[in-house]
């Protein structure tokens, strides 16, 4: 009987679906199936976190990222604490080290972790014996992202093994095309990343993805597309002309879904740029599960915290 | 740890009798079925309380609702157990408001579980009544908990385990007393 299987959770940090076994990021995606019940309840809070604190220790601004996060923690019960990097003493200079050891003389027990540098989840989880959750790392890693991206379309579609999955947009500096390229290709799905050459980081098709700069062939024959967003104020920048120019080439109209599955699954990790990489009638039409995949968010960070926070330590 | 399986104390046909004679005693108690329904605890009381509805609908012709509580989440020894429990979804599926519960387990023994369940069950409503049935009642309370529907009653000894198979999760119906060997 399959729900009886036992699974012994020995990872106290959750910094990405790169260090994650297929079985791993299945029990993640089971756990949070579970939590995503108790989000529909009248009373959406259980104790299972009861006594614990948990801190958001966001280097980068962050809203959605955050208050996700933070709904998850307290749905369980734990105590939040947020920390915000323009109101603390990093900018009096105290290293990322530092930061972890006097929260965790604080007695935390969980930190969820954002930062601008590549790697930094992983020096803190290393110095600390708090758990640490990243929440998005550089050009790294956003692997609660990527789990709930993965368990929409599961959701959505019934399996991940065997499915078309499109990642379009700026490949080359974006950490959540990164850890949904390690979550699908572990789970059996066929990616591909599609973005102009300039986007597309070298060697990247040692991940087992296909890559194209061909946008009409990226969305052929797709169960489903994640269209990243495009940050042209800032990764992106000098990239393309205009706005208006990349929505001609690269970005996901009515015209171009016709041609796609009528069934066609499509996700946004969000904000949107509505007219940049997709447009209004798309990003609200049948085929969009973006708002879904806000709500699946809270399940699958309660999952994450949940057994990061009872994994069982070596 | 080794197990070692000691005596059966109930088979098929003594489980199917205990499940019957709960439902007479349920219905002779609630009079009547249209406010009452049954909620089992994962996994096993669920497989229970169906096959106790069925035998509630066998007599009165009508089978009360069954819905299935996980309580992984308010266990009170989250922090102590050795394998994680695998947290499942609840299903209930009818509003527990107004009514009356049969809250329904395997085993009852320290009655921890239960206080999970009553918690758990009350984030869900108001119910009028809660009561309690168990297919085996082996004693040891750690809590002021008591069933008002009892399979049978077993003494045990601490270090014996009570262990309920049925066919949904075992591949067969039968209640045994294993004794750790060690």
């Amino acid at each position: 009987m399959t729900n009886e299987k036992k699974m012994v959770w020995t990872k106290k940090d959750i910094i990405g679906l790169e260090y994650l076994s297929k079985e791993e990021i299945e029990h993640i995606l089971y756990t949070a199936s579970s939590f995503k019940e108790v989000t529909t309840r009248q009373i959406k809070k259980v104790p299972a976190l009861r006594g614990k604190t948990v801190v958001n220790l966001f280097y980068e601004p962050s809203t959605r990222t955050r208050i996700s996060f933070e709904l998850a923690a307290k749905r369980l019960s734990a105590d939040v604490i947020n920390v915000a990097v323009e109101a603390s003493s990093v900018r009096k200079g105290e290293t990322l080290i530092d930061t972890g050891k006097n929260i965790e003389a604080l007695k935390i027990d969980i930190i969820v972790v954002r930062h601008d540098c590549s790697g930094a989840p992983n020096i803190l989880a290393r110095s600390v014996k708090a758990s640490v959750v990243n929440a998005g790392d550089g050009w790294h890693e956003h692997p609660t992202q990527a789990l709930l991206d993965i368990f929409t379309l599961k959701s959505k579609l019934g399996r991940i093994q065997g499915l078309n999955v499109s990642i379009i947009g700026d490949i080359a500096h974006s950490r959540v095309a990164r850890s949904n390229m390690w979550g699908l290709t572990k789970l059996g799905a066929n990616v591909t990343v599609c973005a102009p050459k300039i986007l597309i980081p070298e060697g990247i098709e040692k991940m087992g993805v296909k890559v194209t700069n061909d946008i009409d062939e990226a969305i052929r024959g797709a169960d489903a597309i994640n269209v990243l967003r495009m940050q042209l104020e800032r990764d992106a920048a000098g990239v393309f002309p205009s706005k208006v120019d990349f929505f001609k080439q690269y970005g996901i109209s009515e015209e171009r879904l016709k041609k796609c599955k009528k069934d066609i699954v499509v996700m946004h990790p969000g904000p949107i740029n509505r007219g940049v990489e997709m447009s209004s009638g798309v990003a609200d039409g049948q085929n969009s599960v973006i708002l879904e995949q806000v709500t699946n968010g809270i399940a699958v960070r309660m999952a994450v915290l949940y057994l990061a926070a009872h994994a069982k330590r070596q | 740890m080794t197990l070692k399986e000691k005596a059966k104390i109930l088979d098929k046909d003594s489980i199917e009798k205990a499940l019957k004679r709960m439902a007479h005693e349920i219905i002779e108690n609630v009079k009547t079925m249209d406010d009452t329904a049954l909620i089992g605890i994962k996994n096993r009381g669920s497989h229970i309380a169906e096959k106790l509805a069925d035998k509630i609908k066998d007599i009165v012709g009508k089978r009360p609702p069954v819905g299935a509580l996980d309580i992984t989440l308010y266990r009170d020894d989250l922090t102590q157990v050795s394998e994680q429990p695998i947290v499942h979804s609840t299903e209930i599926a009818f509003d527990i408001e107004g009514k009356r519960i049969i809250l329904v387990d395997d085993v009852l023994f320290t009655g921890r579980t239960i206080r999970c369940a009553l918690d758990a069950l009350i984030d869900f409503g108001r119910p009028k009544q809660i009561q309690l049935a168990v297919l085996v009642d082996r004693g040891h309370r750690e809590l002021p908990i008591k069933a008002d529907y009892v399979g049978k009653n077993v003494p045990t000894a601490i270090k014996e385990l009570v262990e309920v198979r049925l066919k949904e999760s075992d591949g067969k119906d039968e209640v045994v007393i294993l004794e750790k060997a060690d």
